[in-house]
């Protein structure tokens, strides 16, 4: 019985294992050899990945990516915490009310939203822009309620004695609470990090010029479109460079990429 | 000044509930009583857009193609988050490491999981079907079959997805007090009697995320037909918000496209709701 677990536990784990090495192993491959679904590559090259960075402009993509990325993400951190904090140990008219918005934008399905918003940036001029990537993602739902959460739980004498000390609201919120609620704000950067590294929809409606576009939209182009002209191993050595990075992190931070996803019953 | 100071403080969030949210909804609702393609100024329809909604076979097939999804990928997701969960909950050796591995396509970008499984999905080279065919089975056109492709969407989905299932299963089943099994062990329960009647009634109300969390996924599927098959074969796996993309992005119906997503969140609020009235019968 016992060993029965273990074998269907370790063939479920190859199941979701497997087909990321078989990716790495394929986009390292000739194209010859990729047929073979071994675990090391067949006739080892680099010439997918030099084929993938001469024939689109991946390192811009990635640069563009990490950018827009790393940004959003500290812009989500610092907004996420202002309004947190006016939401958790502030009194004032409106403030239930602000609540409830922010519970009913959460429920709200972005198929409403998607074609307005275009339309907002076409008539901000942002279209092209990083300001389309980075602006309407700079604050979430989220983040203000996780923040919110973790300010209500710490002692007011904390507060109290920082105002005493002459410390403004700002100095309060960035240099007293928050790195005393350090895993909340490590579960929103792992959150807003992963789903903006990761979205591909949002990119493929705003941006249309080359430079600006980030890295899985350029993939998906690459994939749909015909530039990856059947060449299997460039497709995939594009979808491995996509992947990496994600895959790093959450090597590094295993427990909290697990834990902050199951306390936030998020996905995608 | 000091009353102003929370007002400056959650400023960011109105400005961007103004400007992402409140806006878009009501100028999606204004929408959709237009014709309008962005650069002609808007023209008043009336109620046409929503006439031809109605008519629209196209975006009734992308409704009944995420219903197809969500038919397969919904049970088995449970099914299997379900399994992997109960048989992680018994065994402690090995068990960050199991979880772990689960958890890896939940991280990874749909693009590239999309991409991996058009490999594992080819007819002739595929993985899959080289193994059908070492145990001697037929292999299947997973890709290519109008009556086959959603589905094997629907498989892709539930392998990219389900470690994340398994997590809050764990959660579920970790909170049954071990109790209630040693005293079933002691009336002489069997292990479906103790899954009946112990497990389930404690972890229903995870079985209910998971059915409202795949549904939403479900209806908002783009990126993994886009990619995989573009919507065909012969419409097959057009979803509703490719449709709903393709109308504004390819044909610049703006005004239609609006209706059309105005439409589609009504169904889901619909399907949603229904779904919450059939649980709190099943637990009332």
């Amino acid at each position: 019985m016992r060993l029965l677990r273990y074998t269907l536990l370790t063939l479920a784990a190859l199941s979701f294992i497997y087909p990321f090495i078989w990716m790495v192993s394929a986009s390292l491959s000739s194209e010859s050899g990729l047929g073979d679904l071994v675990l090391l590559p067949q006739g080892f090259t680099w010439a997918n990945y030099e084929t993938v960075f001469t024939k689109i402009p991946l390192g811009r993509a990635f640069l563009n990516s990490a950018f827009v990325a790393v940004l959003t993400t500290g812009l989500v951190l610092i907004s996420g915490a202002m309004v947190g904090y006016a939401l958790a140990r502030m009194q004032f008219a409106g403030r239930n009310l602000i609540f409830y918005l922010i519970i009913f934008t959460m429920t709200l399905p972005f198929q409403i939203t998607l074609i307005p918003n275009y339309i907002t940036m076409v008539k901000l001029g942002w279209v092209d822009t990083y300001f389309a990537l980075i602006v309407p993602f700079a604050l979430n739902s989220l983040s203000i309620l996780l923040f919110r959460q973790a300010f209500q739980s710490l002692p007011q004498a904390l507060i109290d004695a920082a105002r005493i000390d002459g410390a403004g609201e700002l100095r309060i919120i960035f240099q007293i609470l928050v790195p005393n609620v350090l895993p909340t704000a490590l579960t929103i950067t792992i959150l807003t990090f992963m789903g903006l590294w990761n979205e591909a929809l949002w990119p493929l409606i705003v941006i249309r010029d080359e430079p600006t576009m980030t890295l899985p939209q350029l993939v998906t182009l690459f994939s749909v479109g015909g530039r990856a002209e059947g060449q299997l191993g460039v497709k995939i050595a594009a979808a491995v460079m996509l992947a990496l990075p994600i895959i790093l992190l959450y090597l590094f931070f295993q427990k909290h990429f697990i834990r902050s996803m199951a306390s936030s019953g998020l996905k995608d | 000044m000091k009353k102003l100071t929370p007002y400056l403080l959650a400023s960011p969030y109105l400005l961007h509930f103004g400007l992402f949210v409140a806006f878009p909804v009501v100028f999606s609702v204004v929408l959709t009583f237009h014709d309008w393609n962005i650069i002609a100024p808007m023209r008043w329809v009336g109620l046409a857009n929503y006439e031809r909604v109605l008519k629209d076979r196209l975006f009734w097939q992308a409704i009944l193609n995420t219903l197809r999804f969500l038919v397969v990928h919904i049970p088995l997701q449970i099914a299997v988050a379900l399994l992997l969960a109960e048989l992680l909950n018994r065994t402690i050796r090995g068990a960050s490491f199991f979880r772990a591995a689960f958890f890896l396509p939940v991280i990874v970008s749909g693009v590239v999981v999309t991409i991996l499984w058009q490999q594992l999905l080819g007819f002739n080279a595929g993985l899959i079907n080289r193994v059908l065919v070492s145990l001697a089975l037929p292999r299947v056109s997973w890709l290519d079959d109008p009556d086959v492709a959603m589905y094997s969407i629907a498989l892709m989905a539930t392998w990219k997805n389900v470690g994340l299932y398994v997590i809050l299963f764990l959660v579920g089943l970790q909170s049954v007090p071990v109790a209630y099994y040693e005293a079933a062990d002691l009336e002489g329960a069997t292990e479906w009697q103790k899954f009946r009647h112990i497990t389930l009634p404690i972890i229903n109300p995870t079985i209910f995320t998971v059915v409202v969390l795949s549904t939403i996924g479900g209806f908002s599927l783009f990126i993994e037909p886009y990619i995989m098959t573009e919507g065909g074969p012969l419409n097959s796996t057009l979803s509703a918000v490719m449709y709903i993309y393709k109308q504004a992005f390819q044909y610049y119906h703006m005004g239609y496209s609006a209706t059309l997503g105005f439409c589609f969140a009504l169904i889901i609020l619909f399907v949603v709701v229904i779904q919450k009235r059939y649980v709190e019968q099943e637990n009332g």
